[in-house]
């Protein structure tokens, strides 16, 4: 599937997450994944958005959240020039004897036990989609009681920020 | 800090502020929520507000105001069904693109998310049908809301905003602080069009052999009439213009070849499809103009300028991206053609006009009269352009009559021919042609509206009579839903299902005229129209109501049938003009 990561910074006014979200569904847009917090600034608000598109759309969704007044900038970021995490907590099956296991999985990916009780083990791991999604295909054989995903969030990489002058920047 | 003859109510504030952005007419009906507001107003020396009898009429009133004179117009209404009757003004505006502010009042914040009565998120509802829009809870919001709301309505891409005010907020006291300046740093129009590109468009124009000027609204929005005829008569290149930018460029002009799209003249719509080239202008490659998409145009580059950037690219691929305002980038083009004619290089598209010329010739618009000597629609509306002349203003509702004002009325100004062109809104053309004339109190100001559309909206002749706004309608009266009806014949084998509404029998129109106080007329035979209309222009103490009562059979031709291409257009049933189509 071909995917794009957007990185929207939005004046955090309320309101602003119903009007991206309503602008995605009634162009009919795919979110896969959406992330919002705030940044440094604190009347500005990072969302970090995955959608799913093929390449003439794109630049219809990014001229379209232009347009929206509360959006204040949107940069493209692909994951050569870019950091781009996404955080899961897993609950898996685990009991007396399926322990050690899940615990050597979970070793390999590097991920973290944050609970444990006698049927279970909830795991918390971050990383990029594919190292997730390779964690949980070697979980799933023991049975994936609860998923809860972050949906990724992302920063380019070097000194730049971006709300520095034009770095990569789709605002026309 | 607060100075005391600053402390006043969010009202006061909101009535203030309106005054301050050079508000003179409120269209609008008070209510509980907006009550608070409608106090000061009573006593402001400066806004005219006119009550009318339906929110929607409000709505289109202020479209009609601001579609007239280019200034915002503005509407009131209260909470809850005041404001959800907005809604269809407020989409209206959206598509066309009109500068237009509605006011609502809202339940006091402490109530909104209970349900309160007479609650409705209309901030929420109308999201996707505003350029932006506003909920103001604290009072000392209220002026950079309006500031603002003001602002985005009229710059770049017009279109509508929507400012709702909390209860509390109108009622409780506030000082009142302008803002200096407009700080809004996700909204930063482009107007001024990339040098580059107008080089490049330039190039392309005096290199091809059958362009065409695709004009839309956005040149009339844009104010930029003049610098079209300028760059039209300095190139010689033909003209269309959409339903949208009707008056745009003279209809008498020789190089006007008339409306493109599904009701458009065979000479626009064969250019278009012929051409080599399009320079798009405040256009949008509406459905309506385009037909079928991939057998638009199919050996046209295109050159397109917006001043909205998610217009170009949108429906069509460009060759050359202009973003900017429709009158900033002419003017320039003009500039740059001027040198390059200077240096000898122009463009030649004499072979093209012969071919267009020929066009021209062998399928003029025209229509059949009645074979039993009812009165013919077209006629009506032909002797009704002829006789009220080109500076008079045409409101038209949505369906037949419409695309017949638009092909038989000729259009010679910008502003003169306000219709509901993207939402197709019937009802639209009797408060329309309200807000045009008390935006344009000396112009003469006619509805043309069918049967069924001036059923929907006609309680605003009472507005109209007793604010002294003597609007003149015209129904064209045929009895029936008629461009459904016309769908049913050609469509669904002449199968009227419930397109007949018996308006020759009820409502008799004279009678509702008068009961309205207005002068009511009814006229049936070709012979009475043209005395008929005289007779309308010459009473202007009182709005005038013309029940034209009309052939129910005419059907509006051409026509590119829904969803095929513009290659499949008929000049009547079953009769498509040859000319060379693209292979």
């Amino acid at each position: 599937m071909n995917t794009t990561t957007l990185s929207v910074l939005v004046e955090n006014k309320p309101g602003v997450l119903a009007r991206i979200a309503g602008l995605f569904s009634r162009r009919g847009f795919n979110i896969e994944s959406l992330a919002v917090g705030p940044t440094e600034d604190p009347d500005i608000s990072r969302m970090t958005i995955v959608v799913s598109v093929a390449s003439l759309p794109l630049e219809q969704v990014t001229k379209q959240l232009n347009k929206l007044v509360n959006v204040i900038k949107i940069v493209e970021l692909d994951s050569s020039s870019s950091v781009q995490r996404e955080l899961v907590f897993v609950k898996v099956r685990a009991n007396a004897t399926t322990r050690s296991d899940v615990l050597e999985i979970a070793q390999m990916f590097r991920a973290r036990i944050v609970d444990v009780a006698p049927e279970s083990l909830t795991i918390e791991s971050t990383g990029t989609r594919d190292k997730l999604d390779a964690l949980l295909e070697m979980l799933s054989a023991h049975g994936i009681l609860e998923l809860a995903q972050s949906g990724i969030v992302a920063l380019g990489r070097g000194t730049r920020s971006i709300t520095d002058s034009r770095p990569r920047s789709l605002s026309a | 800090m607060t100075a005391p003859d600053n402390a006043m109510t969010g009202a006061a504030s909101l009535v203030k502020a309106l005054e301050k952005v050079g508000v003179d007419t409120v269209f609008g009906i008070p209510g509980g929520a907006i009550l608070p507001a409608y106090d000061p107003m009573m006593d402001s020396s400066k806004i005219r507000h006119i009550l009318v009898r339906h929110e929607q009429g409000a709505g289109h009133a202020a479209e009609g105001y601001a579609s007239a004179t280019g200034r915002v117009g503005v509407c009131m209404a209260t909470s809850g069904p005041g404001a959800t009757n907005l809604v269809t003004p407020l989409a209206d505006a959206y598509m066309d693109s009109v500068p237009i502010v509605a006011i609502t009042g809202q339940v006091p914040s402490k109530a909104i998310g209970t349900d309160a009565f007479q609650e409705a998120d209309i901030s929420g509802i109308t999201q996707p049908i505003t350029k932006h829009n506003f909920l103001v809870t604290d009072p000392a919001d209220i002026p950079r809301a309006v500031k603002e709301a003001f602002h985005l309505a009229e710059t770049g891409r017009p279109g509508p905003v929507l400012v709702d005010i909390s209860k509390d907020a109108l009622q409780s006291t506030t000082t009142f602080n302008w803002p200096k300046g407009i700080d809004m740093p996700g909204y930063k129009p482009t107007v001024k069009p990339h040098s580059r590109q107008i080089r490049d468009a330039a190039r392309m124009i005096i290199e091809a052999k059958r362009p065409v000027l695709y004009i839309g609204g956005g040149v009339i929005r844009s104010r930029g009439a003049s610098q079209l005829y300028q760059l039209a008569e300095m190139t010689g290149i033909p003209v269309v213009t959409t339903l949208m930018a009707r008056g745009a460029f003279p209809d008498s002009h020789r190089l006007n070849l008339g409306m493109p799209g599904m009701h458009g003249t065979v000479p626009a719509v064969a250019a278009l499809q012929m051409s080599d080239l399009l320079i798009a202008i405040g256009t949008r490659f509406d459905d309506r103009v385009t037909g079928k998409l991939d057998s638009f145009a199919p050996g046209a580059k295109v050159i397109h300028a917006d001043i909205d950037p998610a217009e170009i690219g949108k429906n069509r691929r460009v060759d050359v991206p202009i973003v900017g305002d429709a009158r900033l980038v002419m003017a320039e083009l003009i500039d740059v053609l001027a040198a390059e004619h200077e240096a000898g290089r122009i463009g030649d598209y004499g072979a093209w006009w012969r071919t267009l010329e020929d066009l021209q010739e062998r399928f003029p618009l025209g229509y059949d009269l009645p074979d039993d000597g009812t009165l013919s629609p077209q006629y009506v509306i032909e002797r009704l352009g002829k006789i009220s002349g080109p500076d008079s203003l045409f409101a038209a509702g949505v369906g037949q009559h419409q695309m017949w004002a638009a092909q038989f009325i000729d259009y010679e100004n910008p502003g003169t021919w306000l219709n509901s062109g993207g939402l197709g809104t019937m009802g639209y053309a009797v408060p329309a042609a309200m807000g045009a004339k008390v935006g344009r109190p000396d112009a003469t100001v006619w509805a043309i509206d069918g049967d069924g559309c001036f059923q929907m909206t006609n309680q605003e002749l009472a507005t109209c009579t007793i604010n002294e706004i003597p609007i003149k309608v015209a129904i064209i009266n045929n009895s029936s839903l008629g461009m459904v009806r016309q769908w049913q014949t050609l469509f669904y084998n002449e199968r009227y299902s419930n397109t007949d509404l018996h308006s020759h029998s009820f409502p008799d129109f004279v009678k509702l005229a008068d009961a309205y106080g207005c002068y009511g007329f009814n006229v049936d035979s070709p012979d009475q129209v043209d005395a008929t209309i005289e007779k309308a222009l010459s009473l202007n103490d009182a709005p005038v109501v013309i029940d034209f009562r009309v052939h129910r059979d005419a059907m509006v031709w051409p026509m590119v049938p829904a969803g095929t291409s513009n290659d499949e257009i008929t000049v009547a049933r079953d009769l498509a003009p040859a000319w060379d189509r693209m292979e």
